[in-house]
């Protein structure tokens, strides 16, 4: 078939503007949380001249590769806060943006597998509760309710000792969401510019001024880094260091079965996160890769360890097989949470660091973001994740929740 | 998975060793002299570059020695295998 009989392209979800000079902001990152930030910036800020500035295609890096498991029950306040302001947008975002996400609340279960992971499970539980963070504690055989596929027996080499459960956590469908907020901001005027790689960062006096890109300089008002585990390699270009380690994180899917698996079960102590998707592939995430790479892919001996974890889990998945593995690039902090704030720029903001779990505060980052982006200081839900914490000493240790081994 | 070459067993698969960041980290002569940045630059930033980066690995499963690598964390490719104390490459 020839191209001249090929029907009309249907109608894209944006348009794909050229770059203009400049912009009042420029977002460099077109992932989840630099579109959301767009989105937040237009309509709770009036801030529509805005580019966002993606050097492949849009939500194509960690937005398309991770695990859409969507949770707020960390531990320490700040956490619950921006992670609990995020799941509520979660709870309202298919309405506010006119666009289906499949949003589910399926729930999820954080095992434990020791008696130190169950002091420091009851004690996450206790202090979700005191947050307003829907938060049970379940016995061995409240999870075998919860998620009957579990193994629960105590004749294994981690048995089930019980688990966390937040019923209100859940997934979505990761792609809809990029497209939900990429319409809803360009809608309100946001140009998103694809193929467009910066390769430079001007900074006159202290203050940013503009991008260099591969599709020419563009000046700026203000710059707002989104690039998650390039972030170091940006932050560098207007003389920025991080405090951030960039390593491959890899998941996989299964081929398309049915239901088996109500909810989402993660497992701190063997390596192991799984969902079942929409359409029924099982999909399982696994730790980092332990070395420093921002090559999108990781070592199969990461894999095998993941599968063994899985089938010790669930041994219902022995005859699955996989269809599928991939990675992306994660930019982990030293206290497993995340930077968003000012930066030693005037007018060059800074969100890193959400190392394996971004996802989940697309919504909630990209509204906090934007208030500092629009106000020049932090909103008051992102205020604790400064720069200045590790240096002031005020970290927010985050690793037992995170639940992604690193 | 990567081949490490240790420098002392020879080219082995990446399942035997253990990682240990960036090389060449030295402990502050007198950290009680150090302002608070210093202190959170030592103990919290490290380099990150796209490209060679100079990083430790230890040989757990054979001789159980540190050593040095010079690895590009573009490609993964390994560009140079040395010895602690031993001079690595330039600007590594």
């Amino acid at each position: 078939m020839s191209t001249d009989e090929l029907p009309e392209h249907p109608d894209w979800l944006w348009s794909s503007p050229e770059p203009k000079r400049s912009y009042d902001v420029v977002i460099v990152g077109g992932g989840g949380h630099g579109l959301a930030t767009a989105y937040y910036l237009a309509k709770n800020h009036g801030i529509t001249n805005i580019a966002v500035l993606e050097k492949g295609w849009l939500a194509g890096g960690n937005m398309a590769r991770n695990t859409t498991i969507i949770r707020s029950n960390y531990l320490w306040d700040e956490s619950a806060g921006i992670y609990e302001h995020s799941l509520k947008l979660w709870e309202g975002l298919e309405e506010d943006l006119g666009y289906p996400i499949l949003f589910s609340q399926r729930g999820v279960l954080n095992l434990a597998h020791s008696m130190q992971d169950v002091r420091e499970s009851v004690r996450r539980v206790n202090a979700n509760r005191l947050n307003g963070v829907d938060a049970e504690w379940l016995g061995p055989e409240e999870v075998k309710e919860v998620c009957p596929i579990v193994n629960v027996s105590p004749d294994v080499r981690y048995p089930v000792l019980g688990a966390t459960y937040q019923p209100r956590a859940g997934i979505a469908k990761h792609d809809y969401v990029a497209w939900g907020f990429a319409r809803a901001a360009a809608a309100m005027g946001v140009d998103l510019i694809e193929h467009c790689e910066v390769t430079g960062i001007d900074v006159v006096d202290g203050r940013v001024r503009a991008v260099q890109t591969t599709r020419g300089r563009i000046a700026a008002g203000k710059v707002a880094l989104c690039a998650a585990g390039h972030s170091s390699v940006v932050g560098r270009m207007a003389g920025v260091e991080l405090p951030v380690q960039s390593h491959p994180l890899q998941a996989l899917v299964s081929e398309l079965l049915e239901p088996v698996h109500p909810t989402v079960v993660m497992s701190n102590a063997v390596h192991v996160y799984v969902s079942q998707a929409h359409k029924g592939e099982l999909v399982m995430g696994a730790g980092i890769d332990a070395y420093n790479s921002y090559r999108q892919r990781g070592a199969f001996h990461i894999i095998e360890q993941q599968m063994a974890a899985a089938l010790e889990l669930f041994p219902i998945f022995a005859r699955a097989h996989v269809l599928r593995t991939w990675g992306g690039v994660v930019d982990v902090s030293p206290d497993a949470s995340p930077v968003v704030g000012l930066t030693p720029v005037d007018d060059l903001y800074v969100n890193c660091g959400w190392g394996t779990g971004g996802f989940k505060a697309t919504p909630g980052v990209g509204w906090c973001y934007a208030h500092t982006i629009a106000h020049g200081e932090p909103h008051p839900l992102n205020a604790a994740f400064s720069l200045e914490r590790f240096t002031t000493g005020a970290l927010v240790d985050e690793h037992g929740a995170a639940a992604v081994a690193h | 998975m990567l081949l490490i070459p240790c420098p002392w067993c020879g080219p082995r698969d990446e399942a035997e060793f253990h990682y240990g960041g960036q090389a060449h980290v030295v402990y502050p002569d007198n950290p009680a002299a150090l302002s608070d940045t210093e202190w959170a630059r030592y103990l919290f930033f490290r380099d990150n570059p796209k490209g060679p980066f100079a990083e430790r690995w230890s040989h757990v499963a054979g001789c159980r020695r540190w050593f040095n690598v010079v690895r590009d964390t573009a490609t993964n490719e390994i560009h140079a295998v040395y010895r602690v104390g031993e001079t690595g490459p330039v600007n590594a």
